[in-house]
């Protein structure tokens, strides 16, 4: 297929991403609102549109254990899921990157349960940022299918070698009908390249093992190769989506800038709300207030230095956490936008609003409240109130 | 069928020098399957257990073939996303040689928290064999009771005590299950019986499609007793028809072994220090092989043989 402008959902581009990669090997258990993912997926090969390997598993735990599986084999393996079903991966999510395995896993962000909910907030995906997984988030399906096939060439590269869960937000996104660009399948084939492992468990002329024992005179410096891998992950995914930009014209960063210039009163976010985040500012910015966004699409690596960089100007900001830490103090974004401002000089005023847990929907005036609220902390120079709640009736 | 000299003659492919216990059944177990295979190549999974953490603690390993161990619960979904690698990879020219796959797991990692992942693994038909090695309780993490624990017996978790025998419940029938799922090959062994373990590995390997053995092997720390009776002990499983051997093809049962004379339960129990709190206790001991010997007949008659009364 050429590279066109399609009108795709976010699963659809998802899974439109995957049939480009042609992994060898997708392992997946359906679950809402990723379900359609692997569905797709399943189509492209039933269609012979892929030759990949499809393993219908019987849960997302073996869904992971297969990819891993796989991968150490030495294929190209990918599942997708979301909530409940990365729940259940977690013990495995540790053990891919653990193990060094670059799977690249399409993530729909869904609320975690309890009470059950099948809409989209980012509990899920949070609940695994100590994974040692590389986090990519996107505010909207064209970011979901660019961010998956940026990620298997990121995945993959050798100072990294760590698997990458890419997400968008659970039904706002996943089942939104937007108009993408795709690329051609020659040009993604080409831009991700052939896999090639160093050493993988199918070459059974050079055999070893893997995923030993590793006790107390190994463990740490295994484990400190893996954070240097985190490490460099930042310089690299910064260096995909360069070269991603220059070939077709979708620049991506850790984060985007948004009305950043001269930006006083600044919301940082993640997801989908970033797109109603930017009307407001353009709007602010009509009426002469400095309003700007800063929407972090790299959470993991968390780009600390390069966030507290981006901020330093800002006068008043807000963390909006679509997730709670329940550590009576606020999301996991703002424990770690908070600590990368910690040594900073000038340190701008700075807030949490937890928002649209469950699904609950945000719209305009809500934001355009929080611009407010920054206004009114800069005009007394006082933080009323750190941890706030968005949209919930107390 | 191999002969003891041309085993004896096979490149070892698990060498010595592991943490495995002297007189440890696993061990015996994992080298006998490896010698059965070793005319194909082949790629091994574990489940976390005994024979896992004691033949891989990095930089060494007792593995000379590949080797992976992700998780407890999970050999069988690690080895079925292997095998998968292997089609796809093959199919697509990047891998040329024939290769077979065998997941290990021992009885907690197969008949309890592994249960999902082999039955999903053997429902979707990939080509691997499954080897349980059931030794009858949790003993990597210290003899904790299993779905396979024998009635009776003394685990950590199901001791005796004043009002306890200990567990309660008799064994869970893994095999049977496998076989429910109507694979090629599903099987029972033990490693008190090299010819038949042996035969069966090599018969599961040409199988085409998913099959399963399940291993008799004999745990000296955990069932307490003396090491070097490690193989009288299996041998003395299936004499007292605790064990048996047999072999379900294509659905057809065939049974592999009929002691001449089936020996009483309590001589299996007696050299094991786990049942010793029971061996006055005759009227339990009774009621065991009561349902030893019930089972025992309805697999004769799976068998087609002839049930003695």
């Amino acid at each position: 297929m050429a590279g066109d402008k399609v009108a795709r959902t976010g699963n659809e581009a998802m899974a439109e991403a995957m049939r480009q990669i042609n992994p060898d090997v997708v392992a997946a258990y359906p679950i809402t609102p990723a379900t359609e993912v692997a569905q797709l997926f399943s189509q492209f090969v039933a269609d012979g549109k892929v030759d990949t390997e499809f393993v219908t598993v019987e849960s997302e735990h073996s869904a992971m254990s297969a990819c891993i599986g796989a991968s150490a084999g030495g294929a190209r393996a990918m599942t997708a899921t979301a909530s409940q079903g990365l729940a259940l991966m977690n013990e495995m999510l540790h053990i891919a990157s653990g193990l060094r395995l670059p799977i690249v896993m399409p993530e729909v962000n869904r609320a975690l349960s309890a009470p059950i909910n099948i809409h989209g907030d980012h509990s899920d995906t949070m609940a695994s940022k100590d994974t040692g997984w590389i986090q990519i988030n996107c505010e909207n399906s064209q970011e979901a299918y660019d961010s998956i096939i940026q990620a298997v060439k990121i995945c993959e590269h050798p100072d990294v070698l760590l698997p990458a869960m890419v997400s968008d937000d659970g039904f706002i996104i996943s089942h939104c009908m937007e108009v993408i660009h795709m690329l051609s399948d020659d040009e993604a084939k080409k831009f991700i390249g052939e896999y090639k492992p160093e050493r993988f468990l199918l070459d059974v002329d050079r055999p070893y093992t893997l995923g030993a024992l590793d006790l107390q005179d190994y463990y740490f410096e295994h484990k400190r190769q893996e954070i240097e891998a985190m490490n460099k992950a930042s310089k690299v995914i910064v260096e995909v989506g360069k070269e991603f930009g220059k070939k077709f014209g979708r620049e991506y960063g850790l984060f985007e800038e948004y009305r950043m210039d001269g930006a006083e009163l600044v919301i940082l976010v993640m997801g989908s709300t970033a797109g109603t985040t930017k009307t407001v500012v353009r709007e602010l910015r009509k009426n002469g207030i400095k309003a700007g966004l800063l929407k972090l699409r790299i959470f993991r690596p968390f780009p600390f230095k390069e966030l507290s960089d981006a901020l330093r100007g800002a006068k008043a900001l807000a963390v909006m956490d679509r997730s709670d830490a329940f550590n009576s103090f606020g999301g996991p974004l703002f424990e770690d936008v908070r600590s990368s401002l910690y040594d900073l000089e000038k340190k701008p005023l700075i807030t949490n609003y937890i928002y649209g847990l469950g699904g609950r929907d945000i719209g305009l005036d809500a934001i355009k409240g929080v611009y407010d609220d920054l206004k009114k902390m800069t005009e007394t120079g006082k933080v009323e109130q750190v941890v706030n709640y968005l949209g919930v009736r107390e | 069928m191999p002969g003891i000299k041309e085993l004896a003659k096979r490149e070892e492919q698990m060498t010595g020098g592991h943490r495995l216990c002297s007189g440890c059944g696993a061990g015996i177990m994992a080298r006998q399957v490896l010698l059965a295979a070793s005319k194909h190549k082949v790629i091994c999974t574990s489940s976390t257990g005994c024979l896992e953490v004691a033949t891989t603690i990095f930089p060494y390993s007792s593995w000379k073939v590949p080797f992976f161990h992700s998780a407890f619960e999970n050999s069988a979904a690690t080895c079925s996303g292997i095998e998968a690698a292997y089609q796809a990879l093959k199919r697509k020219g990047k891998v040329d040689k024939d290769i077979k796959f065998i997941a290990f797991g021992g009885d907690g990692g197969t008949y309890d928290i592994g249960l999902q992942s082999l039955s999903g693994a053997m429902e979707r038909g990939h080509n691997m064999l499954y080897v349980c090695y059931d030794n009858g309780a949790y003993m990597n993490t210290g003899i904790q009771r299993s779905s396979a624990s024998p009635r009776g017996s003394h685990t950590t978790t199901g001791p005796s005590g004043k009002v306890s025998y200990g567990k309660k419940q008799y064994r869970k029938d893994l095999t049977e299950i496998m076989a429910s799922h109507h694979i090629p090959y599903a099987a029972q062994t033990s490693i008190g019986n090299w010819r038949d373990l042996t035969t069966k590995v090599e018969k599961a390997l040409d199988t085409e499609g998913p099959s399963f053995i399940n291993i008799f092997t004999p745990c000296r720390l955990g069932w307490a007793y003396d090491p070097a009776i490690t193989i009288e002990l299996a041998k003395l499983a299936s004499d007292t028809h605790y064990w048996p051997m047999y072999e379900v093809v294509n659905g057809e049962y065939k049974l592999s072994y009929k002691p001449k004379e089936k020996k009483p339960y309590k001589e299996f129990l007696q050299l094991q220090g786990r049942f010793k709190h029971m061996l006055k206790n005759e009227e339990l001991v009774n009621e065991i092989e009561e349902e030893i010997e019930r089972r025992w007949n309805r697999l004769l008659k799976l068998c087609g043989e002839e049930v003695q009364q």
